[in-house]
């Protein structure tokens, strides 16, 4: 089989071939380790049961979806109570109460917000809340 | 007929996804060897055409030309209508590539009473492709997040500008709409629009209704049933590093949506999806039209033994004078030979 105008065929081809393959050469040789969220904060060692407002698996794929519920309710209903699936009741507040336990920013929300791409302007709830504080 | 049988086809491949996670539990089948027999198929299909087209021999120049060739130089000519080099094949090219040029072109002839033949502008198809496509790209460009890591600045930079609208949380992204919106528009088209209709076949409805379905599951999975995304980059950085990561619970929605992306790339070297490919090797687009500028010479011409006039009358000469037929050289005659159709 004769290749005519073989120069442009193998450029185009070997550019076509490196682009497709992108994320297997660009990971050749990088370890890319599960992110691990820290739990080990004072107010979360110091309570007795270990029970965020969700269960984990749902805060792990729904957290989100709270705190957007939880900004629409404050924000425009001015409502700040809010009661659990197991009858607790919590002030809806990023500040006074998720930030209360998780009260390390860059190693609890950012561990997997980097891992999975998010931009660090994408999470926007720092355009308004101010980070914490954080010893390191 | 034909839009239903692609509506099964892919029906079918969604119920397979459900079926074999639900019931059958194939977790690793559906997200390890389904995914890499078809990147394989996607590489080794796309190579293959390649060059089975690059094999055909393209002797002479054949563009559609839609402008004034280039000639005196008091003439205005059109450079990416007509190119007559290959800078300006170049530029034609990217144009065609990146902007759909001829696709712009389209107009739309109607008959009306009269009776009267109408020409109109007619730009939606062009806008509807252009949308399509972009938004596809911006879209996979952003799935490169699950694929690398750390996770490179403009992958994490066209999220942010994707979902800058801050609608909802997770955001949602522009591309997603107008990926829906165009793929939506370009599937209504072909079913409304008679003389359209008629022409599609199998091979226009599947890929359309596969986009659709791929795009429905993809919104699922980030807007509606969510899924884990620490586990999906597991998954995904597991297959590019060609790791088994041990698939753990993620929601059938992913595996649903995983079947059919690998659905569209193992197909996409054999079906009209390939025109990603065949663009750049369209002779009616790619060559420019100099014709009459350089001297084209047939390559495959078979090798024919050629006699020339003298040679013919220096084998027959005694036999041309015996018959009486004249000839440009006398036996012995001294004198120069006056050769009939000869150049000189």
């Amino acid at each position: 089989m004769k290749i005519y105008d073989g120069k442009f065929i193998i450029a185009g081809l070997v550019a076509f071939i490196g682009l497709a393959t992108f994320p297997i050469w660009s990971n050749i040789g990088k370890a890319s380790p599960l992110p691990e969220p820290k739990l080990d904060t004072p107010a979360i060692q110091q309570m007795e049961q270990k029970q965020c407002v969700l269960t984990r698996d749902e805060m792990r794929t729904g957290h989100m979806r709270l705190l957007d519920e939880w900004r629409i309710e404050v924000v425009r209903n001015g409502g700040r109570i809010y009661t659990a699936t197991d009858g607790k009741i919590y002030e809806m507040s990023l500040q006074n109460e998720c930030m209360r336990c998780h009260s390390n920013k860059t190693r609890f929300c950012d561990a997997c917000h980097s891992y999975v791409g998010l931009p660090n302007s994408t999470p926007y709830c720092w355009t308004c809340h101010i980070a914490p504080r954080e010893k390191d | 007929m034909n839009f239903i049988m692609s509506l099964v086809a892919v029906l079918a491949l969604v119920l397979t996804a459900f079926l074999g996670i639900e019931a059958a539990g194939l977790r690793t089948f559906f997200s390890m060897a389904v995914p890499y027999v078809a990147f394989t198929l996607f590489i080794a299909g796309t190579v293959y055409r390649v060059l089975a087209w690059a094999s055909s021999p393209v002797p002479f120049r054949i563009p559609t030309t839609a402008g004034q060739q280039k000639t005196f130089p008091w003439i205005k000519r059109n450079r990416f209508d007509n190119p007559a080099n290959k800078k300006e094949v170049l530029g034609r090219m990217i144009l065609e590539v990146l902007l759909f040029r001829s696709l712009f072109r389209n107009t739309k002839a109607e008959i009306e009473k009269g009776p009267k033949l109408y020409y109109q502008w007619e730009k939606w198809l062009w806008v509807g492709g252009l949308a399509l496509h972009y938004s596809f790209l911006v879209i996979l460009l952003r799935h490169l997040r699950f694929f690398t890591e750390p996770v490179p600045f403009f992958v994490q930079a066209l999220g942010g500008m994707d979902s800058f609208l801050q609608v909802g949380l997770p955001g949602i992204y522009i591309s997603d709409s107008v990926f829906m919106l165009a793929v939506i528009y370009l599937l209504v088209r072909r079913l409304i629009i008679p003389t359209v209709r008629y022409i599609s076949l199998p091979g226009d409805y599947f890929p359309l209704i596969l986009m659709l379905a791929i795009g429905v599951t993809g919104i699922l999975t980030r807007y509606f049933t969510r899924v884990d995304l620490l586990k999906v980059k597991q998954l995904a950085l597991g297959l590019a590093k060609f790791q088994s990561s041990a698939p753990e619970q993620v929601g059938t929605i992913f595996y649903i949506h995983l079947l059919l992306v690998c659905t569209l790339i193992a197909y996409f070297p054999f079906s009209k999806l390939m025109h990603a490919g065949g663009i750049f090797l369209s002779p009616t687009r790619n060559l420019p039209n100099d014709s009459r500028i350089r001297r084209h010479v047939n390559p495959w011409d078979y090798p024919v033994e050629v006699q020339t006039y003298a040679e013919y009358e220096e084998r027959f000469r005694e036999k041309m004078i015996e018959a009486g037929l004249p000839v440009a050289k006398e036996i012995a005659a001294g004198g120069p030979a006056v050769y009939p159709l000869t150049k000189k």
